[in-house]
């Protein structure tokens, strides 16, 4: 006969709890029976916020139902668990359940503070705790223009980044005189209060909360220093009670102010029941983070399967992102013992930074990151271990000058016993034994260790541990483009240049091995194009999806065309022929954001057609489909406009006829602005160039795309020919020196120097390579040729443009529907004839 | 199911480690050819992933010396001897087809 386990309360460390015991109970000497008041299971109560960013309840969700299932763990949802009889043993459910067990675990976690304030039952006053708020509080919110939290601590931050995120104006009301009091120091807490309010969060310190106004509904706050702030919701945030009713009614020993008391094994004050998690009161403290709960889920479990385990109290360091902000606090920032405080506190660009250590520098004993805390998992392991810190620790959070991550101890220093991930349990030891055993990617590693599935506040360590194992044992560590070339794509580059190889064939043969593949194909393709510029449809086996085609497949198998127009001018006769062109085709048209025309719908054998027109009329390859120059962007400039000082539609259309077609290691985009204004985004370009009263500024190495960045200037007041010869340089020594696929601005972030060291090459030669640059980049500009008007002349490349080799159908599979008057793919649903394979 | 060997075209109307599509009895097969026209493979051409008629159009390579094509929508790769889906995810299996050659036309059986 199995043993009875009832867990009172199914949130995330009574789920923990369930399934530590499932994994540790092997023998299966318990039966797990859990009650939860809850309409569903538990989820994942820390990233309740994202909710309002769109994840559904599922996704929040711990376990799906059928995992319980599965383990055989009786789970009563929607039932709340009312009463316990100590002497007969048994718990009585709400829908009137009597069930008996052997051992007891309360798990009933917390509920939200509510300060005894009048006027907190009015209607638009609610808790952030359930996911059931978060949808009382949407439907609400409709209403709303204007919302205040109570409170300022962690809870509060993340309730206000809850409300702006449903369009509400946002306060947050703190009774202290700064954020986060208990994590934070008053420099800190003010440069947080500064980066909130930038993001729109207006913050009341200060201010007691002395009543809530409105007739029924609230309307207004009224704070103790006469002030009023109108808000037509408010939600209460300021902190947490621990769920102990059903524990108080039992008879259980209880703390002062509540909790239920329990020792070091995690027992209240009856042998047979213990209590976990938020509801639980360790030596006159609630721990209210999830990582403790887990560790008293963990140690009540070891003990039921006859293992010495207990609680001793757990570190509060914490790390989170709160409105978009990195903060993170570990040990004790105001100890006991003689200690040295080193800051950084820089407002300009938000960052404030305090380690606490000993007198003579070498222990770490505290500290908060405000800002950037990418340092927060090695200081605390650093401050964990009681490991010896470096001669000067303030090198442990300043920046590093040449961009890299702030140095200090890496993860290889540190102690096998070193605890990695917190919320799990997992140490430096479990994670190397587990890669030993042979778990080779980082979604093994979590998956048989479990570390950073719980806040996911370690995954950059897990990660650098994994890098750094991978290493020593000698895999992986190669940069090798694939398995077929032991090169990187800049060897690779060089060997072409220096061997003068121009086949693929002969490229594999001397220097590879196999028949290669999507990796090693296209790169090299690129490199031959960008070396010696032959139009890369001469081999036609090397290219990717859209090279292969000379046009952009759409998830459909149809393709877009998309002639160039440089600069975005363009007459009306063109336009003319493009629209007749997509009526001829019934394309669907649309404008793209780089100043130009796209046209979408056309089928594989439609493309040469439809391009036989297009270069007839005067129009070009686009390469919208390459790794190459896409457009430059212009504003009209002086031309036209009051207020331009350079004419950059002139120097735009100048500039893109340049480098039309010229194969790099990824896309190229371009702009230029005719003054200062900046109407054409060069600044968010890889090469962007701005109109001055002198001449031309130059900027490089920015994006707009997947992680943007401003680019960095490079040089001011160029005349014309002296900005070509410098972005001629720029350009030949990106191609020459990126990765395959990485874009100037990645390129840009792991140069070593950076944006000086780029200036020194393109401006001061330091290298000595400016000559060679310069001359290859002229030999790409006289040898371009539209890839186009090349291909509709040669049968043998338009050989693959048929959908079949066997006779002249075409692909029946495609269908379009209409949308605005225009075609889009059908959907699969939409298709009805059904796909035979 | 029949055994019949059917001819799908001539060795010159493939371009060399490349993939063309074929119909036979109204059904989409991409064939492949590697090593300079030295092996084929048949499989379907309809990418399992995403149900779209693409495969034909993939690019080719191997693996530890296995041919796979790679889809070109998203790159799921499959091994043209098995059909197997060899990328990660939950992806179905291609059917795959004997192909030969003989006196330079190409068959395949559709069993």
């Amino acid at each position: 006969m199995k043993k009875k386990i009832i867990v009172i309360g199914n949130g995330m460390v009574g789920y923990k709890f369930c399934e530590r015991l499932k994994e540790k109970d092997t023998d299966n000497q318990y039966q797990i029976i859990t009650f939860c008041e809850e309409p569903r299971p538990a989820y994942d109560r820390v990233h309740l916020s994202e909710y309002f960013a769109g994840k559904s309840a599922e996704d929040l969700s711990m376990a799906k139902l059928e995992w319980y299932k599965e383990n055989d763990i009786e789970i009563h949802i929607g039932d709340k668990a009312s009463s316990v009889d100590r002497v007969a043993k048994t718990v009585t459910s709400e829908k009137g359940l009597t069930l008996e067990y052997d051992k007891l675990v309360f798990a009933t976690g917390s509920s939200a503070f509510v300060p005894p304030v009048p006027g907190v039952d009015k209607s638009g006053v609610f808790v952030y705790r359930t996911i059931e708020d978060l949808d009382d509080m949407m439907e609400y919110a409709k209403d709303c223009k204007t919302c205040a939290v109570i409170g300022g601590g962690l809870l509060g931050l993340e309730a206000a980044k809850a409300a702006q995120d449903l369009d509400l104006e946002t306060h947050c009301v703190e009774f202290a005189p700064r954020l986060m009091p208990r994590q934070l120091d008053e420099a800190g807490g003010t440069l947080l209060k500064d980066i909130i309010e930038s993001r729109g969060i207006k913050v009341h310190l200060n201010k007691s909360t002395k009543n809530i106004a409105g007739d029924g509904k609230v309307t207004a706050m009224e704070f103790a220093d006469d002030t009023i702030l109108e808000v037509d919701m408010i939600i209460v945030s300021a902190g947490i009670r621990p769920r102990d009713e059903v524990a108080r009614e039992a008879g259980l020993t209880l703390g002062p102010r509540g909790g239920i008391l329990v020792n070091d094994s995690l027992l209240t004050s009856d042998p047979d029941i213990f209590a976990i998690g938020e509801c639980a009161l360790y030596e006159g403290m609630i721990y209210g983070l999830v990582a403790p709960g887990y560790q008293m889920a963990d140690a009540v479990a070891e003990q039921l399967v006859g293992r010495d385990a207990s609680f001793e109290g757990a570190d509060m360091s914490t790390k989170l992102k709160l409105i978009g902000t990195d903060v993170a606090s570990f040990g004790n920032i105001e100890p006991q013992v003689p200690f040295k405080e080193l800051v950084i506190n820089d407002p300009h660009s938000a960052i404030y930074k305090k380690l606490v250590v000993t007198e003579d520098g070498k222990t770490l004993l505290g500290g908060i990151l405000v800002g950037d805390a990418d340092a927060y998992g090695n200081l605390l392991q650093l401050y964990q271990n009681e490991m010896v810190l470096p001669e000067d620790p303030m090198q442990l959070i300043l920046p590093a000058s040449d961009g890299s991550a702030p140095g200090g101890a890496g993860v290889s220093d540190l102690p096998d016993s070193a605890q990695i991930c917190s919320c799990e349990s997992v140490s430096k030891g479990d994670i190397c034994s587990a890669i030993e055993d042979g778990a080779c990617s980082i979604s093994d590693i979590k998956k048989c260790t479990k570390a950073g599935t719980g806040c996911g506040g370690c995954m950059p360590l897990v990660t650098d541990l994994f890098k750094a194992k991978m290493k020593e044992s000698g895999v992986e560590v190669s940069n090798a483009l694939c398995e077929h070339f032991d090169m990187t794509r800049q060897e690779m580059y060089q060997t072409v240049r220096a061997t003068g190889i121009k086949t693929f064939d002969e490229l594999l043969e001397k220097h590879g091995k196999g028949t290669g593949c999507e990796t090693c194909k296209p790169a090299a393709a690129s490199i031959f194009a960008s070396t010696w510029n032959v139009p890369i449809l001469e081999q036609p086996s090397l290219n990717d999806t859209n090279d292969a085609f000379l046009a952009n497949m759409q998830q459909d198998g149809t393709y877009s065309v998309i002639p160039r127009i440089p600069g975005g001018e363009i007459t009306p006769d063109m336009l003319i022929i493009i629209g007749e062109v997509s009526k001829q085709f019934g394309l669907y048209m649309k404008i793209t954001g780089g100043q130009r025309i796209d046209m979408f719908g056309a089928k594989l054998h439609e493309l040469p057609e439809i391009w036989k027109i297009l270069v007839d009329a005067g129009f070009e390859s686009g390469h919208a489909y390459a790794k190459s120059l896409r457009t430059v962007k212009s504003c009209v400039g002086s031309t036209w406009c009051r207020y331009g000082v350079g004419d950059a539609v002139g120097l735009a259309i100048r500039v893109e006829n340049r480098y039309r077609g010229i194969r790099s290691p990824h896309k190229l985009k371009s702009a230029v602005s005719g003054c200062t204004r900046e109407c054409a985004e060069a600044q968010s370009k890889d090469f962007g160039i701005i109109a001055t009263e002198h001449g031309w500024n130059l900027y490089v190495c920015g994006n707009g795309g997947m992680k943007p960045r401003h680019t960095d200037l490079l040089a001011v007041d160029l005349d014309e020919e002296t900005l070509i010869k410098y972005i001629d340089r720029f350009l030949m020594y990106y191609i020459k020196t990126a990765d395959k696929l990485m874009r100037t601005s990645t390129w840009m972030d792991q140069l070593e120097g950076g944006i000086e060291h780029l200036k020194d090459v393109v401006i001061n030669d330091s290298l000595g390579i400016n000559a060679e640059l310069e001359a290859q980049m002229e030999h790409l500009v006289n040898t371009y040729e539209c890839e186009w008007k090349n291909a509709i002349n040669d049968p043998e490349k338009l050989k693959r443009f048929k959908h079949f080799v066997n006779c002249e159908d075409t692909d029946e599979t495609i269908e379009f529907v209409d949308e605005r008057g225009q075609i889009r793919p059908a959907s699969h649903e939409e298709k009805k004839q059904l796909v035979e394979v | 199911m029949s055994n019949e060997w059917i001819s799908v075209g001539k060795v010159e109307d493939f371009c060399k480690d490349l993939g063309g599509c074929v119909k036979v009895d109204g059904k989409q097969i991409a064939v492949f050819n590697v090593k300079e026209k030295s092996e084929w493979y048949a499989v379907q051409n309809l990418c399992p992933h995403d149900n779209r008629m693409v495969l034909s159009r993939g690019l080719i390579g191997d693996a530890s010396g296995t041919p796979k094509v790679a889809c070109p929508l998203h790159k799921h790769n499959f091994d043209l001897k098995t059909g197997e889906h060899v990328s990660e995810g939950d992806v179905d299996d291609l059917t795959t087809y004997p192909v030969k050659v003989e006196e330079g036309t190409i068959y395949l059986q559709m069993v």
